[in-house]
């Protein structure tokens, strides 16, 4: 059983079958890679995992419960974050501010009324945040105002906010899309890190093979709503039917 | 100071000093002068600004913080006044009571109508809000006049019960508000040379409850809850991604401002033993988003400027009128004269709204963080250059 365990899901928009009897077995502490051809599904499925939305059929199983009729914040309370594919940040805060909010919410849960006291008595969980700011080299622009950060700073704060939260599962929309090389690589290294400490399962959707293939353990490939194929990235790359349904396509 | 960090601490207490000294400071003009009518240093008119920057530091608390915009908010401050008169009418004259019944109630109606409201944001939830005052004030002026009397408003008769204390003064007229024996319409005279100043009860303790308020909005703002509610107007995708709901909050938010409303309703109920529907008209709600806008939405101190700026236009310009303005220009040629007043005319008495509508629009145009980024602008060309890396913080590239 793996920590995430998708079955026969479907899901139709009108007279598009966006998904059609999608089974995925992601395993726990291994890098999973979605991949496809544009329009093949992987962002439906990824919102149907995190309670965006919610497949026709099928059932979707996270570390034993169903997600499935949940909203999106108690399936985070359940240990999943995810990152946006466009960055999803609080820019009217500062980075400490963005940072300390999703500290706040893995200790308090979902709701709690706390009208008195004073954030900056929370020491523990500055430092926790600043220990973070600091993995990903954002410590100096702790008091920045994070709107007015390059797009690179904004995903890195980002991915901070998701894992500062200690998430058991890491959904990662398209992490790279729109970065330069340098920052690209940067990413890749940081996911890297992370992974080499095996304690958290990340399931990511790319387009990069360069970051697919550096990172994933698993890669599935899905084409028009349907997985093709689910192997190890070694065996992806000569297979003949990834080939004719994307990689060849992009060649 | 009292868990405040240095800069809100000096703020808190440049605001009680201000409050207390307010006799002093808006009374600048010699008594019989002919700027006298500048003076806005009379009892009524001071009590209302504290009253109406309760009023408004509560709005902002939902709507500065986390941006819903409530269209209703006039509602809160009704139900505040009815409560504070019943009160007087069925237990005793003491504000204390009814203070704290119409803090109650006026929680409970906040806790429905936000109930309801917060499933909508954005102009659905203003409308709704808009629909709800509405409903209560259509109530209020008719199909409830047992309650609220009506038309004629409620007011205190001397039949009324008053349990804890005498129905009627010893010199059989109907009591008046008052704190463990201080009456809230005694006032003190102190005549200085030409000038004459007034310390009113009623206004020093308007003005202790809108120090604590103040203090406690202070608190939310610096809190996690208050981190929350920044939280949910910047960005409800990623708070709901966050594990956050951004549902409690902003209800949450939305009760403490309709109580921060119902207790400036009791105050003026307090001031004036009176209630009347047209208290929570839509205009009044109206009015308690200008004053937060013109002072500016998500400061501390914006909405209590807003508030004072508003009610001294309404009450001071109000009062000016063509006579006045031909005795200011008489010392012009008479066609000039004539023309220039015809030229004010418009801005003044009843037309003082034609004045605050085109303040507001400059204001929002030109300073759309209100009178406070007005103040901190101007702060920050005598500072200097030194300023420079302040307005990088403040005015993001976005």
């Amino acid at each position: 059983m793996g920590i995430l365990e998708v079955k026969d899901v479907n899901k139709r928009f009108g007279g598009l079958q966006a998904l059609g009897d999608v089974n995925l077995s992601v395993q726990e502490n291994t890098v999973h890679a979605i991949i496809g051809p544009n329009g093949a599904g992987k962002s439906t499925l990824l919102n149907c995992l995190v309670g965006k939305l919610i497949p026709d059929t099928g059932s979707v199983m996270f570390d034993g419960q169903s997600v499935l009729g949940r909203t999106p914040f108690e399936i985070n309370q359940m240990g999943i974050s995810r990152v946006f594919q466009t960055p999803e940040i609080f820019g009217d805060l500062t980075v400490m501010e963005n940072m300390i909010i999703p500290v706040l919410a893995r200790r308090d849960g979902s709701f709690k009324l706390r009208a008195i006291e004073d954030v900056r008595d929370e020491k523990d969980l500055i430092q926790e945040a600043e220990a973070m700011l600091d993995e990903v080299n954002m410590l100096d622009k702790r008091n920045m105002h994070s709107a007015s950060m390059s797009r690179g700073d904004k995903r890195r704060l980002e991915m901070a906010m998701c894992l500062v939260q200690k998430p058991k599962l890491l959904l990662l929309d398209e992490p790279t899309a729109g970065m330069a090389r340098a920052d690209t690589n940067n990413t890749i290294d940081l996911l890297k890190t992370i992974k080499a400490r095996g304690d958290i399962t990340m399931c990511i959707i790319e387009h990069d093979m360069h970051v697919v293939f550096s990172l994933a353990d698993r890669i599935t490939v899905l084409a028009q709503g349907t997985p093709l194929v689910e192997d190890t990235p070694e065996n992806i790359k000569g297979h003949p039917k990834v080939k004719e349904a994307y990689l060849g396509e992009a060649a | 100071m009292f868990g405040l960090e240095k800069k809100d601490a000096s703020l808190l207490i440049l605001v009680a000093v201000l409050t207390i000294f307010a006799p002093f400071i808006l009374n600048p003009f010699p008594d019989g002068s002919a700027l006298a009518q500048f003076n806005a240093g009379y009892p009524d008119l001071m009590q209302r600004f504290v009253i109406f920057g309760i009023f408004a530091i509560g709005f902002n608390i939902l709507f500065g913080l986390t941006g819903y915009l409530s269209f209703g908010h006039a509602a809160f401050l009704g139900i505040g006044s009815y409560a504070a008169v019943w009160m007087f009418k069925l237990l005793s004259m003491n504000v204390i009571p009814a203070i704290i019944l119409a803090v109650i109630m006026s929680g409970l109606f906040a806790l429905l109508i936000g109930y309801i409201s917060l499933r909508r944001s954005g102009i659905y939830f203003s409308i709704l809000t808009l629909a709800f005052a509405q409903m209560m004030f259509a109530l209020a002026y008719s199909v409830l006049t047992p309650i609220t009397g009506g038309e004629t408003g409620l007011q205190l008769a001397l039949d009324d019960p008053r349990i804890l204390s005498m129905a009627s003064s010893t010199d059989g007229n109907i009591p008046v508000p008052s704190l463990f024996g201080m009456e809230m319409r005694d006032s003190t005279q102190l005549t200085v040379g030409a000038w004459k100043f007034t310390f009113n009860v009623g206004y020093y303790f308007c003005s202790v409850i809108m120090l604590v308020a103040f203090y406690i909005a202070i608190r939310i703002f610096r809190s996690p809850f208050g981190l929350m509610l920044r939280a949910v107007k910047s960005n409800q995708q990623r708070l709901n991604y966050t594990g956050l709901n951004p549902r409690p909050y902003t209800l949450a938010a939305f009760v403490i401002s309709g109580m921060y409303a119902g207790l400036a309703g009791a105050l003026m109920a307090s001031m004036d033993p009176l209630a009347g529907a047209e208290r929570m008209f839509w205009t009044a709600s109206g009015e308690v988003v200008l004053m937060t806008i013109l002072g500016g939405a998500g400061t501390l101190i914006g909405p209590v400027l807003g508030a004072g700026a508003i009610k001294y236009m309404e009450n001071i310009l109000s009062k000016i009128n063509g006579d006045i303005l031909h005795t200011w220009f008489a010392f012009l040629p008479d066609g000039l004269e004539d023309f220039i007043v015809t030229i004010i005319y418009p801005f003044i008495g009843k037309g003082w709204h034609l004045t605050l509508g085109i303040i507001f629009m400059l204001v929002v145009i030109f300073l759309p963080g209100g009178l406070v980024e007005g103040g901190q602008r101007i702060m920050q060309k005598l500072r200097g250059k030194s300023a420079d890396t302040d307005s990088a913080k403040t005015e993001p590239a976005e």
